[in-house]
């Protein structure tokens, strides 16, 4: 839980075997041969590892129709077993057409959260012009993967409105890989959430219906309240309230609902 | 050598040594669900009243969310039970048949220090691999008793106590707000206090409180005393998937009737155990 | 890797008005190489009585000739079926006995009692029995099933309803889970019978 081992998805070829796929990465275990100081020697103290990361939990998402965008996010920081706050906020606005949500560790979240308002805010001072949703999914890959051997432990979803007024969500892992698409979720409720969007939002499981039509806007803030109320049913790192920002072409709006409290 | 296993008492070791060279060779053993606990229990003039949470994990998830974690012993004696959930289920069902035979042979009414010596003797004998931290209360000739049982077979007795993840949060109520001599309704109010402490402030911890009361009068259990985690919301309409959603395999559908050969039990085929 | 993933697959069983539903994918695999499109872990045991296993084949099918030899026992000598609820205790018992060297399968039990209701439970592989009214769930997607159980399931369900509503969840579960799949085949158990289809999911 304390220890990070970040989950790089790797295309096509998951992690099988933990003891050799991990990427040759996971933190405190650097071991060097030639270092006379570092004998893997019985006698040599157990440990001086340092852990720098923990896992706070929450849960994010962002889900896009035609012409709008909701990204949410509980409001939930765990620790353990116990909850140090139960409000803190895991999305911010970027722009009026774009919203990032992540969960993971929060002090990289607040971190890289500001490291994305300082480098929007040079941008508009020199472009005078807000950055597009596609400029924003790239520039956030950059910041993660500026940081490939130490990451951000977080992961985020980005949604908005592109420039052409379509909406849009973007998923992210820890080290910036990428992927856009309709629906995304992340964090201690991703396995949860995700397939309900899959079925709800994409159709995925459903034989072909020529009278189906795309969800909209109210409906969808009503499907991502109960996906996120059934969540918290049964992930412990996800509760207390959440945040749900919808995103269309009037600009940014968030309204806040309650979870469960235990 | 040739016993039935049925017939042959204590743990089976048959897996044992499959498992450790399936360990050995690198494949994990699974970890057994959990109940991340709060249970406590508080002593009042003339009984004890007991409490618990009803939450069963998993790692993050949860895995029931309205389980029962105050056990029978017998009809004067329950049992609170924190650790693992398949242990802390079968010691105390053990203990329960146990106490049963023991009043039946010496024909007299089960006591507390009886099930708590047969707890202990127990949980010692398997060094702490059976991980069961329980909080067992009862009334018997002597009076009200209230005791904890930590996984290794030590024992306390004590006029308030709490275990499980919860249980700070649960003594931290309990430490300011117990005197002695509480009335059976500022008991019951305490515990609902100290379990709900629990359920809101520690992760393993949620669900409903449970109550137990046991009087020289006998024992009331009372599930969902306080329900303060239902659902909040359901989607208006529902999810609606009509009939041919799911594609289906053309020509795999089968049908079996029910046979009519054996009929399934009903209550006049309980044993008779009158004589 | 935890022994419980070697083969992958998952069970799924809810409960509905007068009848209930046990579903489970087909996978069977060796690590993330599937070897097999059509494994069974649901095996009947009597005809309102069905027994789910997830986990490691070997004892998935260990524990089906245990718990039928078992019961063929107690028919013979009992002549009388087994209630469902009785069946939990002897399945809980038999994988408890064996707590410091268990059998590393999760049973899931769905049946119908005398009066046609529904009993469904799960346990873990050390025999915690879990008894709800809803809807349980085991195997390597759990928490996905979960998800989908718990945003989908509603309260007396025909079998009708029922069946689209297992297979949404089960399917949207399986497609998140890269080591079970390949095809799911559901059960509809009503005082009348079983009705068996097997779902056309995606096979990669």
């Amino acid at each position: 839980m304390s220890i990070l081992q970040p989950n790089a998805s790797v295309r096509g070829l998951p992690n099988a075997d933990p003891r050799v796929a991990s990427s040759g990465f996971k933190l405190g275990e650097h071991h060097d041969p030639y270092d006379p100081l570092d004998v893997a020697h019985p006698a040599a103290p157990l440990s001086r590892h340092f852990h720098p990361y923990e896992d706070n939990g929450g849960t994010v998402l962002s889900v896009s129709g035609g012409d709008y965008t909701i990204v949410a996010s509980d409001t939930r920081l765990g620790s353990g077993y116990s909850v140090p706050t139960r409000y803190v906020s895991r999305v911010i606005k970027l722009t009026d057409k774009a919203v990032l949500a992540s969960s993971g560790m929060h002090t990289d979240i607040a971190i890289l959260h500001k490291v994305l308002r300082i480098r929007l805010t040079q941008y508009r001072h020199r472009h005078r012009k807000e950055m597009s949703l596609e400029a924003i999914s790239q520039l956030l890959s950059t910041i993660l993967y500026y940081r490939r051997f130490q990451p951000y432990y977080t992961f985020n979803v980005l949604g908005g409105i592109d420039e052409n007024g379509q909406g849009w969500s973007y998923g992210y892992d820890a080290i910036g890989s990428h992927e856009k698409v309709r629906a995304v979720c992340s964090g201690s409720g991703q396995y949860l959430l995700q397939p309900v969007l899959d079925n709800q939002v994409e159709f995925r499981q459903m034989a072909a219906d020529p009278t189906r039509k795309e969800l909209q806007l109210e409906p969808c803030v009503e499907l991502v309240k109960d996906a996120f109320t059934s969540t918290c049913e049964r992930d412990i790192y996800t509760g207390d309230l959440v945040e749900i920002c919808r995103i269309t072409a009037k600009g940014v709006e968030m309204e806040k609902f309650e979870l469960r409290a235990d | 050598m040739n016993t039935p296993e049925s017939a042959r008492g204590g743990f089976c070791f048959e897996n044992a040594i499959r498992n450790s060279v399936l360990s050995a060779n690198g494949y994990k053993a699974p970890t057994a669900r959990k109940t991340g606990t709060t249970i406590a229990g508080v002593v009042f003039e003339g009984g004890v009243v007991l409490g618990a949470d009803t939450r069963a994990t998993s790692g993050a998830t949860v895995f029931e969310k309205n389980c029962q974690k105050i056990h029978y012993i017998a009809d004067n004696i329950m049992c609170c039970g924190a650790g693992t959930a398949a242990d802390t289920e079968h010691t105390t069902q053990l203990i329960a048949s146990k106490i049963w035979l023991h009043a039946l042979a010496t024909r007299r009414k089960p006591r507390v220090a009886t099930a708590l010596s047969m707890l202990k003797h127990m949980l010692f004998r398997y060094q702490g691999y059976v991980s069961a931290a329980l909080v067992l209360g009862g009334v018997d000739f002597h009076g009200p008793h209230l005791y904890t049982v930590y996984p290794h077979g030590s024992t306390d007795r004590l006029p308030y106590v709490s275990m499980g993840s919860g249980s700070l949060a649960a003594m931290a109520v309990f430490e300011a707000n117990y005197k002695d001599g509480l009335t059976l309704e500022d008991a019951k109010q305490l515990v609902y206090e100290g379990i709900s402490g629990g359920i809101f402030n520690d992760l393993g911890s949620g669900g409903n409180v449970d109550l137990c009361i046991i009087t020289a009068d006998g024992q009331e259990l009372i599930r969902g005393y306080a329900k303060e985690n239902e659902r909040k919301y359901r989607r208006p309409g529902g999810y609606k998937f009509p009939s041919g959603t799911t594609p289906v395999v053309p020509g795999s559908e089968k049908f079996k009737e029910q046979s009519k050969d054996f009929a399934l039990v009903t209550e006049q085929d309980g044993m008779d155990v009158s004589a | 890797m935890s022994i419980l993933e070697y083969n992958g697959g998952c069970v799924l069983a809810m409960a509905g008005k007068e009848c209930v539903a046990i579903a489970s994918d087909k996978r069977l695999g060796v690590q993330l190489t599937t070897v097999a499109m059509d494994a069974n872990r649901i095996f009947r045991m009597h005809d309102k009585l069905y027994l789910g296993l997830t986990g490691l084949m070997t004892d998935i099918q260990t524990l089906d000739q245990l718990f039928r030899f078992k019961l063929e026992l107690y028919a013979m000598r009992e002549n009388r079926l087994m209630k469902p609820k009785t069946f939990a205790s002897l399945v809980s018992s038999t994988l408890y006995s064996k707590r410091f060297a268990p059998y590393f399968s999760e049973p899931v039990i769905a049946g119908l009692d005398k009066d046609n209701k529904p009993y469904i439970c799960s346990m873990d592989l050390l025999g915690c029995v879990a008894e709800e009214t809803e809807f349980v769930v085991a195997g390597t997607c759990a928490e996905s099933l979960f998800g989908t159980c718990e945003t989908f399931y509603k309260k007396d369900l025909e079998p009708d309803e029922l069946f689209e509503t297992v297979s949404q969840a089960l399917l949207a579960a399986l497609d998140r889970d890269c080591i079970s799949g390949w095809g799911a085949v559901v059960h509809i158990i009503t005082k009348d019978g079983v009705q068996t289809k097997e779902l056309d999911g995606r096979m990669d």
